[in-house]
């Protein structure tokens, strides 16, 4: 038996100079990439500040944790989760019609291709130039920040819109129209349930996304728990920063188990 | 949501043919007014007020408009600071990606027989995935100095949690008949893992790290707002004197260097797939 499976074995396709052409171009990015890495600037305080920051994490400041008022970490987090529920809400309004302009089954290519520029272009801007140009407008704040977020959400929010307007089923609509239905009806029997649980599955996952990127904002003075996290740990008060970074881990953990679940039984059908 | 079956009874519908059928109440009404109530709760809180949003929208346009015509002859400047966020984010996702894969290993419960290290690891990749890409790399830029080192740390570990998940997810649903049969016959755990699982999980797990890339090369550019080296640092220079020009011309290029990225990895995902 053992001279079948030696046969066998020889019989695999030998493809060594692909492996190695693949290895040593994986290597050569490797060695080129790590041209870039500079660590003149570690020296021995970067020991002193990890064990300061976990510390910090076993040792968390307990008024600042358990306090309710609009310093503590419980309203910090409640402004967060505001901010970025409402901005992922907006975002995702946006997208809505701009996903439908970029959909190659009902506007003409050259509109596609322009669609989806501009939903690139909009990705591309970093947050916190974002967060510049909306201060201009609102003034730094809570509001400053979810404008933000939402413009960060419209990026990705449509390109995945897209991809389910893309996947639509057109025999749904086809038997639609055999059976007499109205344009109203055909809409809402033959694309909305089809589209909704989707878009609400996107929503959900990009509001799990906006929640930890609301950190940003704090750069820019655009509101949110990112601002009290940096000037704690800027003024070395580990314990601080380990009180905010444990409710934003336990937050995120809280927000992340329910957002999942509901997403499976979307997926699955309700 | 059998509570709400029980207090809204089903409704009764009679057909014709004297059949009586139930229907369940819609939920979206008590959806709806929970949206509704979490809506009021948010704009109470972060003031929105679309009144100044309207009246004021045109002030977002400022620094947009004077992005444009962008600064060309700051180009050479910026390419070596381009080059460097670029280099940051291939090393860090592919120091991540590789740590990834142990990590995943000793989470998936068909390899790993002992529950407890499952479970462990389970908790350290979401704990480690819960850590906001930005506070990762401010922590670094503590820990490592300002500078690339830190930046490409913060890269690693997020894409060291990303992949993790993704990864024991799926070795999870691998088909584990071939892996039987390869320790039946005797081979090591090592050897079996090798020939049976992985040619089942490569595939998706490259594509899993080439979309990672895709996205670290976006993040890598915002490191540098905290001193975590790469665009961002010149970026924040340019913000800070106003010069707008020269940060329409970087926004140009990290537009183009991220276009060019993406359509490669889509069409080596293409391949993969």
């Amino acid at each position: 038996m053992n001279d079948a499976i030696e046969r066998k074995l020889r019989l695999a396709p030998k493809r060594w100079y692909l492996k190695l052409t693949v290895a040593l171009v994986f290597a050569a990015i490797i060695a080129w990439s790590s041209t870039a890495v500079d660590a003149s600037g570690t020296d021995s305080r970067g020991l002193l500040i990890a064990r300061g920051i976990l510390l910090g994490l076993v040792r968390p400041n307990k008024e600042l944790l358990l306090n309710m008022t609009k310093q503590g970490v419980a309203y910090l987090l409640l402004e967060t989760v505001c901010i970025a529920y409402l901005g992922t809400l907006v975002g995702a309004i946006i997208a809505i019609p701009l996903a439908f302009l970029s959909s190659a089954k009902i506007v003409p290519k050259p509109v596609v291709v322009l669609g989806r520029a501009v939903t690139m272009a909009v990705r591309t801007i970093p947050a916190f130039v974002y967060g510049l140009m909306f201060i201009r407008v609102t003034g730094p704040g809570a509001f400053a920040g979810l404008l933000t977020m939402s413009m960060c959400s419209v990026g990705m929010v449509s390109k995945m819109y897209i991809e389910f307007i893309d996947d639509l089923d057109k025999k749904i609509f086809e038997s639609l129209d055999a059976c007499g239905c109205t344009a109203f009806q055909k809409i809402r029997y033959g694309i909305i349930p089809q589209l909704i649980p989707d878009f609400i599955s996107t929503i959900i996952y990009r509001f799990d996304m906006n929640l930890r990127d609301a950190t940003v904002l704090g750069l820019v003075g655009a509101g949110g728990i990112g601002a009290p996290l940096i000037f704690a740990m800027g003024a070395y008060r580990w314990s601080e920063v380990g009180a905010i970074l444990i409710g934003l881990i336990v937050l995120i953990l809280i927000i992340e188990f329910f957002s999942s679940r509901i997403r499976r039984k979307l997926a699955r059908g309700l | 949501m059998n509570l709400f079956y029980k207090i809204f009874k089903p409704k009764r519908i009679t057909l014709p043919n004297g059949k009586t059928v139930l229907e369940r109440r819609s939920r979206l009404p008590l959806i709806l007014f929970a949206v509704l109530i979490a809506t009021a709760v948010a704009i109470r809180i972060t003031g929105f007020d679309p009144v100044i949003l309207a009246k004021r929208i045109d002030q977002f346009f400022v620094i947009l408009r004077q992005m444009f015509p962008p600064q060309y002859n700051y180009t050479s400047k910026i390419l070596s600071p381009l080059f460097d966020t670029i280099k940051m984010s291939l090393l860090g996702s592919a120091v991540g990606a590789l740590l990834a894969i142990p990590a995943a290993v000793f989470s998936s419960n068909n390899i790993t027989k002992n529950r407890l290290i499952v479970y462990a690891n389970r908790l350290f990749l979401s704990i480690v995935r819960t850590l906001p890409t930005l506070v990762t790399a401010l922590v670094a830029t503590y820990v490592f100095g300002l500078g690339t080192l830190a930046g490409t740390v913060a890269i690693a570990v997020f894409t060291f949690a990303y992949v993790g998940k993704q990864l024991y997810e799926q070795i999870e649903t691998v088909d584990m008949g071939a892996h039987e049969a390869m320790t039946a016959l005797g081979s090591g755990k090592l050897s079996a893992f090798w020939t049976s699982i992985s040619p089942q999980v490569m595939p998706a797990y490259l594509s899993t790290c080439l979309f990672c890339l895709e996205g670290n090369v976006r993040y890598a550019a915002i490191l540098g707002y905290v001193g975590a080296g790469g665009l961002g640092i010149i970026l924040n220079e340019k913000i800070g004197w106003r010069e707008y020009d020269s940060v329409g011309m970087i926004l140009i290029l990290l537009f183009v260097t991220v276009a060019a990225i993406e359509m490669l990895s889509h069409v080596i995902r293409r391949k993969l797939t």
